[in-house]
């Protein structure tokens, strides 16, 4: 059997409000909290990016894991705000934990299932023997251009898993991917920002790909939206997670403890994995979680998961998630949320 | 420009927070020292900071070196670490007013500068409230 033998969430402890970005734009905010359900959202500091945020994250999962550093055989980050266009997030993230030299590694693209990735490949390298522990990190300080849809949701934060065959906290009990060719986001070469096809996101995107890599899933483990304790999906607002569960037929009782997104915001390919450390946070050994990503372009990596006596006996190692989300919040303002994230270009 | 070699020499200090421990009187010492030379001539031996601690003093930089202008003003503090050793390290993610000498902060990986907009990115150690 694989799985996760430590876990960790970052969540940086800036936010903007809703309004604060609506006002600037001259935009509903009353709509946008209805047609998204979105509240809040986290803000990096200049000095944060996905390298900062994950290893932050992979030091919490570290302390959770008890293993040593230097017995990492690969540490695999999965992003689409790399700092570097060339130059590895991981090979910094390896060398701040301790893992190398004797490691693999390599950064994972694929919009916001990028971590999702990292988590998939880093469990069949264990599975096949090649290694004893694989690091997997999903974490972004997403992009939104200033006036779209996207600024409202597009947030920071990390998630990182230590996968492994012994000493687990959760079993991997099944794994499944659903991938299509369906361009609803891209962002093309030397661009800033992204972009979307609107509603085309929706249906035949998210929807889509979510469902359908739930439900197989779920049929290859003879299981019913019934039989499962919690269930987390990607979160690029409020409402498409809370809907796809309700589609698949789950209750919002079974998604309410991974729904970080109303005050999170996106955190793009942590969104998902950083639902799954809210769940760990809480989940009773022997129950089952399904967690479903999606990644624009498009793609889901689905997962079910089994928590074991272990995950009790070492959670209380390092910092839950829903505290990070919660407390020691400092709120800015647009103008301040423009600096922190270079809307503003400086003269030289 | 900044000194990728002088950058990469520094790594395990500055992103494993590594010095060094004397043998002898247990004194740690970060960064690092060659020898303990102000107690005693025993051979240091590698250790790592405890990445908890407590703010022994520190100021307000308002006139910031180039580097550092776009984030002025800013706290920098000097730390006593538990389990020993000092650091000096920027104190983030804190209002001024609620700074207070001897409160309990935590060490937390930061970007620390950026050499220009091509250069590369040196990333370090900040500490935060607790």
């Amino acid at each position: 059997m694989v799985g996760i033998v430590g876990y960790g969430a970052y969540i940086p402890r800036q936010r903007i409000k809703l309004e604060e970005i609506a006002a600037v734009w001259g935009a509903d905010a009353a709509a946008f909290k209805r047609g998204l359900m979105l509240y809040e959202k986290s803000v990096p500091s200049p000095d944060q990016d996905t390298i900062t945020m994950s290893v932050e994250a992979a030091r919490w999962a570290l302390a959770r894991a008890g293993v040593d550093p230097k017995s990492i055989g690969a540490v695999y980050i999965g992003s689409e705000s790399h700092p570097y266009a060339v130059k590895p997030s991981g090979t910094v993230v390896a060398e701040a934990i301790g893992a190398t030299p004797d490691c693999h590694c390599a950064d994972f693209e694929f919009a916001c299932k990028a971590g999702s990735e990292a988590m998939f490949v880093g469990l069949s390298l264990v599975k096949a023997g090649e290694m004893d522990y694989v690091l997997a990190v999903g974490g972004d300080t997403s992009q939104g251009a200033p006036g779209d849809a996207l600024e409202y949701s597009a947030s920071a934060g990390s998630a990182a898993f230590i996968m492994g065959r012994e000493k687990l906290l959760a079993e991997c009990l099944h794994t499944y991917s659903f991938m299509t060719d369906t361009p609803d986001f891209w962002r093309r070469e030397y661009e800033f920002y992204p972009r979307h096809g609107g509603r085309f996101t929706g249906e035949p995107a998210y929807f889509k790909h979510v469902q359908s890599a739930s439900r197989e899933i779920m049929s290859r483990a003879g299981l019913t939206p019934k039989d499962i304790n919690y269930a987390v999906f990607h979160q690029p607002n409020g409402k498409f997670p809370r809907n796809v569960g309700r589609m698949l037929g789950f209750k919002d009782e079974q998604m309410e403890t991974g729904w970080l997104s109303p005050w999170l915001g996106n955190t793009y390919s942590g969104a998902s994995p950083m639902g799954l450390t809210a769940i760990l946070d809480v989940a009773k050994p022997g129950e089952l979680i399904l967690m479903c990503s999606y990644g624009s372009g498009a793609g889901s990596d689905a997962f079910i998961w089994k928590a074991t006596e272990r995950l009790v006996e070492v959670r209380e190692k390092a910092p839950f998630t829903r505290p990070q989300l919660d407390e020691n919040k400092v709120y800015l303002t647009y103008g301040q949320y423009a600096k922190c994230r270079g809307k503003i270009v400086k003269a030289d | 420009m900044a000194s990728v070699p002088g950058y990469w020499r520094e790594r395990a200090q500055r992103l494993r927070y590594e010095g060094n421990k004397c043998e002898s009187c247990d004194e740690v010492y970060f960064p690092p020292r060659r020898s303990c030379g102000i107690k005693c001539d025993e051979e240091l031996k590698p250790h790592t900071l405890s990445t908890t601690g407590k703010v022994l003093t520190y100021t307000v930089i308002r006139v910031a070196p180039t580097q550092f202008v776009d984030e002025a003003p800013y706290a920098v503090a000097i730390c006593e670490m538990d389990g020993g050793g000092r650091i000096t390290a920027q104190l983030v993610d804190c209002p001024f007013e609620n700074i207070k000498i001897g409160m309990p902060v935590r060490i937390e990986f930061r970007l620390i500068q950026k050499d220009g907009h091509h250069g590369i990115l040196m990333y370090g150690y900040k500490v935060v409230p607790v």
